[in-house]
């Protein structure tokens, strides 16, 4: 090897870059230039930099950094954005404010607008609760049918969005609770039952038809001063119709019993605080087409 | 080309070119960090912020040990979007009082930074059982082992401490009485009189989880529930050139 080692070796031959001086085993490196395309790249950037840090927030001096020749900011450039779709919006919402609720639906331009408008209110805000579809949830009312339990006109809607149900932030929302007859002590466990086997009569088989009667009069005792007379419920307390099949939190025994037994009902916050007025009659719109309104 | 011969004098001597290399990395690290430290438009001072209570910096530390922070963010960007669906942008001083921030733009879930008062804590409760129940499409795994474990807040007190040492401003007297303030917030039949006077007006004081005792879902719906509700915008506004 030793003595045919240098046969491959390269020689330098005329015209070649000079070689950056080093050399190891034979190996020597050329001194080539940088591409001068990538040189002006590279050139252009600086450039850029500069003219970059001149338009724009860059360099931190005493108390604050340059705020930059075109004067950009995060925060004023949303405000901007949202500014020009509140301004774009301004005409056709301040037309939903002045309307009359119960006159929006049938406003053949305006529905269009609050419909659109509120499905996306209703999408961002109340979709958690409510479902995507608004068929809610077990304790979470279907907003699909026509069973309101605080009432299905647009008025009915607009203040049940408004201020909410059963919140401690807002003082105008809906209130009211059912005591919890078997905890608190107010029926027997017998008269429970009883009452359960009524209720589920109402709508359903009983799971005990004996107990029916028994239950009836329990029920004009203690139930019927929200519910009704005959049962089917009270929208100014919020007292859900238990005649028919439509179930908050499940119409089976053992369900109905423990809704009897400790009661129950669900909060739903404000959203005057959080939500414009056009906003809250856009999502009432919404809700009130979705099949129930009344 | 004088200097680039002076090169060489570096490229030869290995230890220079450490010393040099760490010079000019500490000259970029400090333009960069130490103007965030004086610079007035990068400390904005805001209204209404406070320490966590002791109930809600549990609620904190759940919130963390669950990695929680792993799918969402509690930093809405000023971006038209961000801020429709999530409220208004958060401002840095709003986190000035978390170790560590829960700041973050990669989101499974939605961002938490104003779900403060969203939802009914029943909602909480129901969500954290089982997520699907309210939610079909989501993809949250179940917490309904949180409202099934009770803590009784023992450490609560060292916590504030160890977060008074890095600045939260946590007095004497609220180290002192955490474990009563603990105890008080999540128990509306208790006396929580000292509770607000420590800690402000705006502390909800509710039987969060429904059920009597303190349990793990009762301290972490009390944090959710506190998430960006402390800087009141219907008042303040803040510096839109920052």
């Amino acid at each position: 090897m030793s003595e045919t080692g240098n046969k491959n070796t390269v020689k330098i031959q005329e015209g070649d870059p000079n070689t950056t001086g080093h050399e190891w085993d034979g190996i020597m490196e050329f001194d080539n230039p940088m591409p001068r395309w990538w040189l002006w790249v590279f050139y252009a950037t600086i450039v850029w930099g500069i003219g970059y840090s001149i338009a724009y927030p860059a360099w931190p001096l005493v108390s604050e950094a340059t705020s930059g020749m075109l004067g950009w900011s995060s925060r004023a450039k949303v405000e901007a954005e949202i500014a020009a779709v509140e301004t774009a919006n301004a005409p056709i919402n301040a037309q939903l404010e002045a309307l009359e609720l119960a006159a929006i639906p049938g406003h053949p331009e305006l529905e269009d607008y609050a419909v659109s408008a509120g499905a996306a209110v209703f999408k961002t805000w109340c979709a958690q609760c409510h479902g995507s579809g608004a068929a809610g949830a077990k304790g979470y009312p279907n907003l699909l049918d026509d069973d309101w339990l605080w009432g299905g006109t647009m008025e009915d809607i607009h203040t049940t969005v408004s201020y909410g149900i059963r919140n401690e932030e807002s003082d105008d929302a809906r209130f009211s609770a059912m005591p919890a007859f078997g905890r608190d002590g107010l029926l027997e466990k017998e008269q429970v039952s009883q009452v359960v086997n009524y209720v589920m009569s109402l709508s359903d088989t009983p799971q005990d038809a004996s107990q029916v009667a028994a239950g009836a009069a329990v029920f004009e005792a203690n139930c019927a001063s929200c519910h009704g007379e005959d049962a089917s419920g009270d929208i100014y307390q919020g007292a859900p119709n238990l005649k028919d099949a439509i179930w908050l939190y499940g119409g089976d025994y053992e369900t109905v019993y423990e809704t009897v037994w400790n009661s129950r009902y669900g909060v739903m916050p404000n959203w005057d605080t959080r939500l414009s007025e056009a906003e809250i009659r856009a999502v009432s719109a919404y809700v009130h087409q979705l099949g129930g309104g009344e | 080309m004088a200097i680039l011969d002076k090169h060489k004098i570096l490229e030869t001597n290995a230890t220079l070119l450490l010393i040099c290399s760490f010079l000019v990395v500490t000259i970029g690290g400090l333009v960069q960090i130490t103007p965030l430290f004086y610079l007035e438009n990068t400390i904005e001072e805001v209204e209404g912020m406070r320490p966590y209570t002791p109930l809600e910096l549990a609620g904190r530390d759940i919130y963390i040990r669950e990695g929680c922070y792993v799918c969402h963010s509690q930093m809405i960007r000023p971006m038209r979007d961000e801020v429709e669906r999530y409220g208004h942008y958060s401002l840095a001083a709003e986190s000035m009082y978390d170790h560590p921030f829960q700041w973050g733009s990669k989101r499974t879930g939605p961002d938490l930074a104003r779900v403060g008062g969203r939802y009914s804590d029943e909602w909480h409760v129901d969500h954290l059982r089982d997520p699907q129940a309210v939610v079909p499409e989501s993809v949250m795994p179940k917490y309904d082992f949180l409202e099934r474990t009770r803590i009784d807040g023992k450490y609560i007190g060292d916590l504030m401490a160890t977060n008074a040492i890095v600045g939260v401003p946590y007095s004497d007297e609220m180290i002192e009485e955490a474990r009563r303030d603990f105890r008080a917030q999540a128990d509306p039949d208790s006396d929580y009189d000292g509770l607000l006077e420590r800690y402000g007006e705006n502390v909800n004081v509710r039987n969060f989880d429904g059920q009597p005792g303190v349990s793990e879902a009762d301290a972490l719906i009390a944090y959710l529930q506190m998430l960006g509700t402390l800087v009141d915008f219907s008042t303040f506004t803040p510096d839109a050139s920052r």
